[in-house]
């Protein structure tokens, strides 16, 4: 069996990537990325502790179902928005969409 | 006893009714709603008091304090909460018959007096929260509830004061009552504080019982400057019943208060609203004789003096109303001068000062609705413009007469019996009292009959149009007061009102009823020498008197010395450095400097709002990433 640490390492790459990913992209769609790579780092998380420490129980696995859910919906909206802004100002750059500061 | 939750009830759905609705329905349904709410309560409070005081009222010989409502209204702690509820004695009911009876009249005469006034509806609605009010205070169960009616009790005479509020001078007088009878409930609501500290209650049967057993218990020994803490505490309530009743030096308001219109100053400042401090008194006076019988003397002094200095003021007023405003000043105080000098074993001074205010309400309300009938026929206040007005109103001159006689003492009307009592408790227990009372005696009867004659003898006056009669309605308020006034002397009063809830017998004693008869008599003689006819013998003796004379018609100049000591200490001293401290310090510091301090905050950390998404999420990364290694390492 794999040890939990590889799970938890991997998911910990995972989940600095999107956090990096998302504090330096540019671009709302790569943006978008980073976020589902921080989501699914997450569910990893549940699953494999679920699995390792508490194999009676289902709970975790549960969670992660719920995420992928919420996540997709969540990619949908945000794809529905990033089209829109693309429509409005022809460009999907995060360092021009400031105008709802004013 | 359920009645006595109803007979409140009317007045004050009345006063909804037509507070609220008033301006959908026309004048007279108004009117005739609120006098048929009255008269209900009348009705009501005369069975409710043949109930009382014939089957529930007596038991073993004595008059039993009811209490057949009471719920706690607010709870601040165990010990402290305020009750509201119904609390029927003797005094109470007497009460509730004298202020139903007076204001049904009222609002019976008012139909005809008010007819045609802009704002008829609202004037009903006020006489009926004014009754609702005073109804509430006469039946309050503890000192707090007392306090909250007393102060709605202010609120609709002030109202009824500003009632012709186009008129500056109304304005005036309305806000010179609220404000020194407010002044006076200072003291009022201070004594009830110190009050309850020591004696942990508010209730009047808890106070009073057992000879004012608690608060002689819990406050005598406690001692400020010389006296007891229940002296003080007394004293401060005393204080809020002379502003209420008109006591020397907080009378000032009374006279001015006569700006409302006429039938008001009938209901409230004559028969009802100014006898409530002589009504508190009473139903503390086991405390006031027990825990405080300096207080007590006091009250009696201070009534003496006000009633004879009422009385030369009343002397040299042109004005009907003004005259009458200081007639009523020196009988409340012959009231509270009663109270004053009676004791618990010898009540007779508390029985004969509720007698006087159950005649007295009767005879000044007439007087007060003849003198209404009188402006009405003549359009002038002034008695200067009065005169021969006999051949031209004939029931009102007789109703005037019979309350004339009444005041003055003459038997068999009502005030003879009353005032002689008062006299001989005065007699029996302080003759310089009494005396000072029998010099009050004669110049009422002379200044009421100086109104009398000037008013209804001497020569016709040139009217631009003859006084025309009343209206039927204000004939017959003032023909039933009249009846009212003849027989109320004749009730067994000490039968049912007793310092100690007996009954006892009282008999005239003849050498001090024969004294008040001739000094009323002699009253009646002098003014008749002066003013039956208009010889000019009255304005050489006002000349001879010439310093008396004009300060007693500027009222002994107390509004001024007033007025000087508001603008200079109280405005001068207090005001004036509170309003600068409130506009520099309040709003120049802590408003202004609130509103300034977080405009420069917001100037400077608006920068870190640059709308930069990538920013915030930078912030918060890093900003959790700091919480969390600062909760590992501390």
């Amino acid at each position: 069996m794999i040890p939990m640490e590889h799970y938890i390492i991997i998911s910990s790459v995972m989940f600095f990537a999107g956090i990096y990913g998302f504090l330096t992209r540019k671009n709302l769609l790569a943006m978008l990325i980073s976020v589902e790579l921080i989501l699914n780092s997450v569910e990893i998380n549940f699953s494999v502790f679920n699995r390792y420490l508490y194999p009676e129980n289902m709970e975790g696995m549960f969670f992660s179902l719920f995420g992928i859910a919420v996540s997709a919906a969540e990619t949908a909206v945000a794809i529905a928005i990033i089209i829109n802004v693309y429509r409005n100002m022809h460009n999907i750059d995060v360092r021009h969409i400031d105008v709802m500061k004013h | 006893m359920s009645i006595s939750l109803l007979l409140l009830l009317v007045p004050l759905l009345c006063f909804v009714v037509l507070g609220l609705a008033g301006h959908k329905i026309s004048a007279r349904i108004a009117g005739l709603t609120g006098t048929a709410g009255m008269c209900l309560s009348a009705i009501l409070a005369c069975g409710l008091a043949c109930r009382y005081f014939f089957v529930d009222g007596k038991s073993e010989g004595v008059y039993r304090s009811l209490t057949p409502y009471s719920f706690e209204w607010l709870r601040f702690s165990g010990s402290l909460h305020i009750d509201l509820g119904i609390f029927l004695h003797p005094v109470s009911v007497m009460m509730l018959v004298v202020i139903t009876l007076v204001s049904s009249m009222v609002h019976i005469y008012s139909l005809g007096y008010m007819r045609g006034e802009k704002g008829f509806q609202r004037y009903y609605a006020f006489l009926s929260l004014f009754t609702f009010s005073m109804l509430g205070l006469v039946v309050a169960t503890n000192i707090f509830q007392m306090y909250i009616f007393w102060e709605l009790v202010g609120v609709s005479s002030y109202l009824l004061i500003g009632f012709y509020y186009t008129r500056p001078a109304a304005i005036a007088a309305s806000k010179k009552a609220f404000i020194v009878t407010r002044f006076a409930d200072l003291g009022f609501l201070v004594g009830v504080l110190l009050l309850s500290f020591h004696t942990k209650t508010f209730d009047f049967a808890e106070l009073t019982a057992h000879n004012a057993a608690l608060v002689v218990d819990s406050a005598t020994n406690v001692s400020f400057m010389g006296l007891s803490a229940a002296s003080w505490a007394m004293g401060l309530i005393f204080v809020g019943g002379a502003g209420k009743s008109a006591m020397f030096p907080l009378h000032v308001w009374l006279p001015d208060a006569m700006e409302g219109p006429t039938p008001v100053s009938s209901l409230i400042h004559a028969a009802t609203m100014v006898v409530a401090g002589v009504y508190m008194i009473a139903v503390l006076f086991p405390v006031y004789s027990f825990a405080a019988p300096d207080v007590l003397a006091f009250i009696g002094y201070v009534g003496a003096f006000t009633a004879l200095f009422a009385a030369l003021i009343a002397i040299a007023q042109t004005d009907v109303k003004r005259a009458l405003a200081f007639s009523t000043i020196s009988q409340i105080a012959y009231m509270m001068t009663a109270l004053g000098v009676a004791t618990q074993t010898d009540g007779t001074g508390y029985t004969a000062s509720m007698f006087h205010l159950f005649t007295h309400a009767f005879f000044k309300a007439l007087l007060f609705l003849c003198a209404g009938a009188l402006i009405h026929a003549v359009g002038s206040n002034d008695i200067g413009k009065m005169g021969n007005l006999r051949k031209y109103m004939p029931l009102t001159h007789l109703a005037f007469l019979i309350s004339c006689l009444a005041i003055a003492g003459i038997p068999p009307f009502s005030g003879f019996f009353s005032k002689d009592e008062i006299l001989t408790a005065a007699f029996n227990n302080n003759r310089l009292l009494f005396v000072v009372l029998l010099i009050v005696a004669l110049l009422t009867a002379f200044y009421m009959f100086r109104l009398y004659y000037r008013i209804f003898a001497g020569n016709s006056r040139n009217y631009e149009h003859p006084p025309h009669k009343s209206p039927p309605t204000m004939r017959f308020a003032m023909a039933a007061l009249a009846i009212f006034v003849c027989v109320s002397g004749l009730v067994p009063f000490s039968q049912f009102i007793g310092v100690d809830g007996t009954s006892h017998e009282t008999h005239i004693n003849p050498a001090i009823a024969a004294a008040g008869v001739v000094a009323a008599l002699s009253g009646i003689v002098v003014a008749a020498l002066l003013y039956r006819n208009s010889s000019g013998r009255a304005a050489q003796i006002a000349a001879r008197f010439n310093r008396l004379h004009t300060m007693a018609a500027n009222k002994f100049y107390i509004d001024e010395i007033w007025i000087f000591f508001t603008k200079t200490f109280v405005f001068g001293f207090v005001a004036r450095p509170l309003a600068w401290f409130d506009k520099t310090v309040i709003d120049g510091v802590i408003i202004n400097g609130a509103g300034r301090a977080t405009e420069k905050i917001a100037h400077l950390i608006k920068g870190l709002q640059s709308g930069q998404i990538q920013f915030y999420a930078f912030i918060f990364v890093f900003g959790t990433l700091f919480i969390t290694i600062w909760i590992l390492l501390v």
